[in-house]
């Protein structure tokens, strides 16, 4: 009785459910349609989602060191990245950055290139000036917004796991005679590392789960293909569906890859 | 070769831990660091080495003067002055060896130091001082898989490490029984005699100051109470380092 209790259920129920979808993917005609309409968004789903990782996970370094900076600007102005990204709902930021933050940026840059051609440092007609708002694309909107986002996300990942190695290891290796920067590169980070590793792991999973907001810009990322074939033949159970099945068996598949890393580095030593 | 000179320590202010304290240490003496909680002992250590900026006074040693050095020099210092905690301040996560290895940092140039790489010389001293302790066999294991007494044995070891001219050891026995306590003891007063490292050692118990301190200070509230042999500690002294309350147990 124990034993029947202790299976996990849920995870043979989505296993059967996986069966069965991939069953209809081969044998039912309008299954394989839709399946074939939506998968080919499948890589720019990852594109997007691992180049704003990347991104993402640098920003989130350089902002968790800069929160405990003794620099008040350099602290400051990490707190405050961190605090309005956190109060600001992650479709208006996806918007923000799109249609406010990137524009902008292009307007300061032609301003600069203005600026050198005044100077005679460039021509009047140069790469800066030329730049255009159109010539961004969606698909790197969408890309900056989710790092800005997620950024925000992993500095606080990060800042905590510095935070969580004791004062008296920084003080050993500080009596040892290590520079701030050896202490750093010996004592702090691959402690931290072991520590951020499973949540920025998780990240990632959050992240790829969040591309599917990109849509709303109109990059043509699974959920957006899925939006326009359900609103163009009305097959929306079977859409939907699909669309479920492929975001559970990535998240599913990557989360077990993440238990997995979290039982070799409790485990493991340096 | 290390001497104090009227050294004060304020924190923030308002809290008076160190008040104008003097007194000199020779080269190779064993000297106890006594008093009560919060008397100032373990502020005391973190100033001769600088992890506390002290407020006022000098520290000179080896005719180099402490308070005075830049980050730069202090480096070069801390090398030669090795220091074991009563909490052990190991790496936890990390084998004993690189815990050991740690305590070589201070001698590798800190730019070459990026690769993560020992040379074979240095992870046979490693060995060595491990054996010196008596856990050779333990090298492999991770530091938080031993008892608090081997794991403060890796941290005298990694003090010995440093080929330290003098060892800062605050309350190294604190946390340990008895038995235990002996035996790390016993390493310091090996590398006090056989090596002639200096030892400023803060001690809770009498007994193991009368054991193996050469002389011992005590502080009370931040004051110099006492400078002299442990042995001449008698009941009015003892009151004065401990409070009129206090029973002599040790
Ligand atoms: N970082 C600090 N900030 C403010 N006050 C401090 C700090 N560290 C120590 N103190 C105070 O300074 C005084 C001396 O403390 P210290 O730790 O040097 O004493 P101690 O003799 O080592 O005590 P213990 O036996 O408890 O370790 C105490 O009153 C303590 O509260
Ligand atoms: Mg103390």
């Amino acid at each position: 009785m124990d034993r029947l209790a202790n299976l996990p259920w849920w995870a043979i129920l989505i296993m059967l459910a996986s069966i069965l979808f991939i069953y209809s993917f081969i044998t039912d005609e309008i299954y394989n349609e839709v399946f074939n309409k939506i998968v080919v968004g499948i890589r720019l789903t990852i594109t997007v989602t691992s180049i704003a990782y990347l991104f993402a996970i640098t920003i989130g370094l350089l902002t968790g060191l800069g929160q405990l900076s003794s620099n008040i600007f350099v602290r400051n102005l990490a707190l405050l990245y961190v605090q309005v990204i956190r109060g600001v709902p992650i479709i208006v930021q996806i918007f923000y950055t799109a249609f406010v933050i990137v524009p902008a940026v292009i307007t300061l840059i032609n301003l600069a290139g203005d600026q050198l051609a005044i100077m005679g440092w460039l021509k009047t007609e140069n790469i800066f000036t030329k730049l255009s708002v159109r010539e961004v694309n969606f698909i790197t909107r969408g890309i900056i917004a989710l790092a800005i986002s997620y950024g925000a996300f992993s500095a606080e990942i990060f800042r905590a796991g510095i935070q969580s190695i004791s004062s008296g290891q920084i003080e050993a290796a500080q009596a040892l005679g290590l520079t701030r920067f050896q202490s750093l590169r010996f004592i702090i980070l691959p402690q931290a590392i072991k520590r951020v590793l499973p949540p920025l792991g998780n990240d990632f999973i959050a992240m790829l789960k969040e591309s599917s907001l990109v849509s709303v810009l109109g990059v043509n990322e699974i959920t957006h293909l899925g939006k326009k074939y359900a609103a163009a033949s009305f097959r929306f159970p079977e859409t939907y569906n699909t669309l479920a099945f492929l975001y559970l068996s990535m998240t599913l598949i990557l989360s077990m890859g993440v238990k997995a890393m979290e039982r070799k580095l409790k485990t493991g030593s340096e | 070769m290390l001497s104090i000179q009227n050294l004060t320590k304020i924190y923030d202010g308002k809290v008076l831990a160190l008040d104008n304290v003097s007194f000199e240490v020779n080269k190779g003496e064993f000297l106890a660091i006594i008093g009560l909680s919060g008397s100032g002992k373990s502020t005391l250590l973190r100033c001769i080495n600088r992890l506390i900026e002290p407020t006022s006074g000098q520290i000179i040693w080896n005719n180099l003067s402490i308070t005075t050095s830049s980050q730069e020099e202090m480096r070069f210092i801390r090398r030669k002055i090795g220091m074991v905690f009563q909490h052990f301040n190991l790496v936890s996560r990390s084998k004993v060896i690189t815990n050991v290895l740690s305590g070589r940092l201070g001698y590798i140039n800190p730019t070459l130091s990026l690769i993560n790489r020992f040379p074979q010389s240095d992870v046979e001293l490693a060995i060595k001082q491990l054996e010196r302790v008596g856990i050779a066999d333990q090298a492999y294991k991770r530091a938080d898989e031993l008892s608090g007494g081997q794991q403060q044995r890796v941290g005298v070891a990694r003090a010995m490490m440093q080929d330290p001219e003098m060892i800062l050891a605050d309350e190294p026995v604190a946390s340990l029984d008895p038995v235990l306590a002996h035996s790390i003891m016993q390493y310091l007063e090996k590398l006090n005699k056989e090596e002639g490292v200096t030892i400023l050692c803060s001690l809770h118990f009498l007994d193991l100051v009368h054991e193996y301190a050469d002389r011992a200070i005590a502080l009370n509230q931040g004051k110099l109470m006492f400078d002299g042999v442990p042995t001449e500690i008698d009941d009015k002294k003892f009151k004065n380092i401990y409070g009129q309350e206090a029973k002599r147990v040790g």
